[in-house]
C-alpha cells in the first residue's frame, strides 16, 4: 500500500481566541483576529485602541484572547506599541508586538502616532482591520469610507463625496520594510503574509478589509464573499510592498465590474448608474497604476 | 558631590543616576534642555535607557504607558501645553497603576502664548490620580525625583508621580546643589519590580479593558485607597532620604509656625521669597509663619488643619486661577480642609505667566493678614496680586 498523503493545512490549527465573543454576526474583524493569532503564535502581545475590538475582547473580568492584551486610548496604538517593544527590548524578551486598530484609529485619529512610529521604524506589526467607517459608534464616516457610500453621517441624500484615503501608499511613503493588503475572504493569503512579516524586523503594516455586515448592510453569511468580490473587481487589490518592491498577490483572471461588489451591500443601494460608472473609472485607474508600479521593480 | 546645576541639568543628572529602562519625550520649553542633556547621556552610553523621541506629548506618555505595562521603569518630562495634551492619557497611566515618573517644569497655558511660570498646567492635572510634588529650589527638584521613584513603585501606591518645579525660575536658574553618588541612588531606589507585566506571555494579563457599571467604580475606589496609602509612603521615604542626605522631606514644611498668629501657605519657588518676607515681618513684630505645601496630591488635609487651626488669618497664594470658581485651586482645598475652624482664609492669586512676585508684595499680604487678625474683617476673599 502506498503511504497516505497527509493534507497540509496552511492555516495553523491552534486557536488563541475563545469562542462566544460578542461581535455581530458575520463580523470580519473577529475572524481577522482569529487568523492573525494563528499566524503569529503564542509569543504575541496585543495592543488594541478604541475600536470594535474593545468590545469583542470582552468586558472585565473576561478576555477573548489567550494573549496579553493592552486596551489603549483611541489615537495611541502605534505609540503604545513602541513603548511596549522598548520595554521588551530592555528586558531582553522576545515577543511579537501586534497593534490592532480599526480604520478610524488608523486613518484618522491614530495617523499621527502611526506615522511617527513608522518613521522611527519601530519593531512591531500594525494591523488595520478596515470596515470602512466608525462601526463601533454606529457607522459614522471615516477617511476610509469609500466614495459614494452611505453612513449615518453621510446620508443617502449626500453620500460620501471624497475617495478613500490610500493608507498603503501613506505607509509606503515612510519606506517601512513591509506593507501588505489582505482580506478576511482570503485567509491563506493573510496568514502567509503575517508569517512572512513575523520574520521581518521594523514596522510592518497590514491593511485588512474586514467585512461589517451591520455597517455595510450586507448579509452576514456573505462575510467571506463580499471581500472576495472586492478583490475580483479590483476595488481592493491584494498586494505587498516588500522593501520597496510591489507585488500583486492576486490578479483576477477576469476583472468583474464593480457593480458585482456594490450590489451585495445596502450602503451602495442609492447609487445611480452614472455614479457607479464614476466608481468603475476610479477603480480602473487605481488598478492600472498598481500594475505599473509592480513592473517598475524596486521603488525605494 | 557639589555642583552648580540649572533645574534642567539637575533633572537630567537625576535621570542619569536612576538609569530608567525607557524614556519617551517631546520637546517643549522650558524642559527641552533636560532632554537634550539626557539624550547625550544615552548617546555616550552612560545609561542603558531606550530613548523614544515621540511625535507629541500625547504619544510620549502613551509610549511611557506601554513600556511601563511591558515591565520597565519609565520616565518622561514635559511642561504647559505638553501636559495639557497628555491630559487624556494621564488618567490612563494612573488608572493602569503605572509608576511613571514625570518631571514638569511648570509653565503657563495658552492663549496668549506665554513660556513662563505659573501652575495652570499642574493644577489642570490635579484630578488625574497622579501624585504631585512641588520643589522650592533646584536641590529639592533633584531630591524629589529620586524620592519619586520609591514613592511611585511602592507596592501600596503604584501610582505615577509628577515632580514639579517652576519653569525658568528654577529650570533655567543655576544653583549650588549636592548630588548623591550613583551607587547611593541605585541602592536607595533598588531594582524595579514589575507587577503582572505584559511581557510575561506565559501568564497573559489584560490591561484597560471595557469596564462598565459593574466594576468601574471599584477600580476607581482602589485608586482613592492608593492615594490615601501614599501619605505614609511619602513621609517615610522623605525621612529615609533625610537620613542619607541630611535633607528630610515631609508633606508640609513649616517655617516660624510655633508661635504664629497668621500664616501664609504657598507652593513652589515662591516659598523662598515668602520665607524672607516672613523673617522681615517678624522683625516688625508680626507673629507670622509660613507653610510650604510640598505635596499637593495627595492633599495633606489633616496635617494642614493641625498646623493652621488657631491661626487668626491665613493667606493662601495661588499661581493659577480657576476661572469662575471661588478662588484658586490651592485656596479651595486649604479652606475646605479648615472647615469648622475659627480662622479666616483668604486667597491671593499671583504671578500668572511668569509675572515676578516680590518680597514687598508678600510683606503686604502679611500686613493684610495682620489687619484681618486685629479687626476680624476681610475686605476681599480673593485678591489679584501685582496685576495692573
Amino acid at each position: 500500500m502506498s503511504e497516505k498523503k497527509k493534507m497540509r493545512a496552511t492555516i495553523p490549527e491552534e486557536e488563541y481566541m475563545f469562542p462566544g465573543t460578542v461581535d455581530c454576526q458575520g463580523c470580519g474583524a473577529a475572524y481577522a483576529m482569529r487568523l492573525a493569532l494563528k499566524a503569529l503564535g503564542p509569543k504575541t502581545m496585543v495592543v488594541i485602541p478604541a475600536c470594535c475590538w474593545s468590545i469583542i475582547a470582552g468586558p472585565f473580568p473576561t478576555s477573548a484572547l489567550k494573549m496579553p492584551i493592552y486596551h489603549t486610548a483611541f489615537e495611541t496604538a502605534a505609540a503604545v506599541a513602541s513603548g511596549v517593544k522598548a520595554g521588551l527590548s530592555i528586558r531582553e524578551k522576545e515577543a511579537t508586538v501586534l497593534a490592532w486598530a480599526g480604520d478610524g484609529g488608523t486613518f484618522d485619529i491614530g495617523v499621527q502616532s502611526l506615522s511617527a512610529a513608522a518613521e522611527r521604524n519601530e519593531d512591531f506589526i500594525y494591523v488595520c482591520y478596515d470596515n470602512e467607517a466608525y462601526m463601533n459608534t454606529g457607522i459614522q464616516r471615516s477617511s476610509a469610507t469609500p466614495w459614494g457610500a452611505w453612513t449615518t453621517t453621510t446620508p443617502r441624500k449626500h453620500p460620501k463625496d471624497r475617495p478613500k484615503k490610500n493608507m498603503m501608499e501613506i505607509m509606503a511613503a515612510h519606506r517601512i520594510p513591509y506593507a501588505a493588503s489582505a482580506t478576511v475572504g482570503h485567509p491563506e493569503d493573510f496568514v502567509r503574509k503575517l508569517k512572512k512579516a513575523r520574520e521581518i524586523r521594523g514596522t510592518r503594516f497590514f491593511h485588512v478589509l474586514a467585512t461589517c455586515p451591520t455597517g455595510w448592510r450586507s448579509p452576514p453569511e456573505l462575510m467571506l464573499e463580499v471581500p472576495r468580490l472586492a478583490v475580483e473587481t479590483c476595488v481592493f487589490p491584494l498586494y505587498e510592498i516588500d522593501n520597496g518592491v510591489y507585488s500583486i498577490s492576486k490578479k483576477p483572471k477576469e476583472k468583474l465590474p464593480v457593480t458585482e461588489y456594490l450590489k451585495v451591500q445596502g450602503r451602495f443601494r442609492h447609487l445611480t448608474d452614472q455614479q457607479i460608472q464614476y466608481i468603475q473609472e476610479h477603480v480602473d485607474e487605481t488598478w492600472e497604476l498598481l500594475l505599473k508600479k509592480e513592473k517598475l521593480g524596486r521603488l525605494f | 558631590m557639589i555642583h552648580a546645576f540649572s533645574g534642567n541639568a539637575a533633572v537630567a543628572y537625576a535621570m542619569k543616576q536612576i538609569n530608567p529602562d525607557v524614556v519617551a519625550v517631546y520637546p517643549i520649553t522650558p524642559q527641552t534642555v533636560a532632554m537634550e542633556r539626557f539624550a547625550d547621556f544615552v548617546a555616550d552610553g552612560d545609561v542603558d535607557t531606550e530613548l523614544i523621541m515621540a511625535d507629541s506629548e500625547h504619544s510620549a506618555m502613551s509610549c511611557c504607558i506601554g513600556a511601563s505595562l511591558a515591565g520597565g521603569r519609565v520616565m518622561t518630562s514635559t511642561a504647559s501645553a505638553g501636559l495639557a495634551l497628555m491630559w487624556e492619557v494621564l488618567f490612563v497611566a494612573a488608572s493602569n497603576r503605572c509608576p511613571i515618573i514625570m518631571n514638569v517644569m511648570n509653565r503657563a497655558l495658552s492663549a496668549p502664548i506665554n513660556i513662563h511660570c505659573d501652575h495652570s498646567d499642574a493644577m489642570g492635572a490635579r484630578d488625574s490620580s497622579w501624585i504631585q510634588i512641588h520643589a522650592e529650589n533646584v536641590q529639592e527638584a533633584y531630591d524629589n525625583i529620586i524620592q519619586a521613584v520609591r514613592i511611585a513603585e511602592h507596592e501600596n501606591v503604584r501610582l505615577p508621580v509628577m515632580t514639579n518645579m517652576d519653569g525658568f525660575t528654577l529650570s533655567h536658574a543655576t544653583e549650588r546643589m549636592e548630588t548623591l553618588e550613583d551607587q547611593q541612588v541605585q541602592k536607595f531606589i533598588s531594582e524595579f519590580k514589575a507587577i503582572y507585566p505584559l511581557l510575561d506571555v506565559d501568564n497573559p494579563v489584560t490591561y484597560g479593558p471595557l469596564d462598565l457599571y459593574d466594576y468601574y467604580f471599584e477600580h476607581k475606589r482602589q485608586q482613592v485607597e492608593a492615594m490615601e496609602l501614599a501619605y505614609d509612603v511619602i513621609k517615610k521615604v522623605g525621612q529615609e532620604y533625610g537620613k542619607m542626605t541630611g535633607r528630610s522631606f515631609d508633606m508640609l514644611h513649616p517655617f516660624e509656625m510655633e508661635d504664629a498668629e497668621v500664616a501664609v501657605v504657598v507652593l513652589g519657588s515662591t516659598s523662598g521669597t515668602a520665607r524672607v518676607a516672613v523673617r522681615a515681618m517678624r522683625q516688625k513684630g508680626i507673629k507670622v509663619g509660613l507653610v510650604k505645601l510640598r505635596v499637593f496630591r495627595p492633599f495633606p488635609k489633616d496635617e494642614l488643619r493641625e498646623m493652621l487651626k488657631g491661626m487668626k488669618a491665613v493667606a493662601v497664594m495661588d499661581r493659577s486661577d480657576s476661572f469662575g470658581a471661588f478662588g484658586g485651586p490651592v485656596f479651595s482645598e486649604v479652606r475646605s480642609a479648615l472647615l469648622g475652624e475659627d480662622v479666616e482664609v483668604v486667597n491671593y492669586i499671583y504671578g500668572l505667566g511668569g509675572r515676578d512676585i516680590r518680597q514687598d508684595q508678600i510683606e503686604q499680604v502679611i500686613t493684610d493678614m495682620s489687619t484681618v487678625a486685629k479687626t476680624g474683617k476681610v475686605k476681599s476673599f480673593v485678591t489679584y496680586l501685582g496685576v495692573r
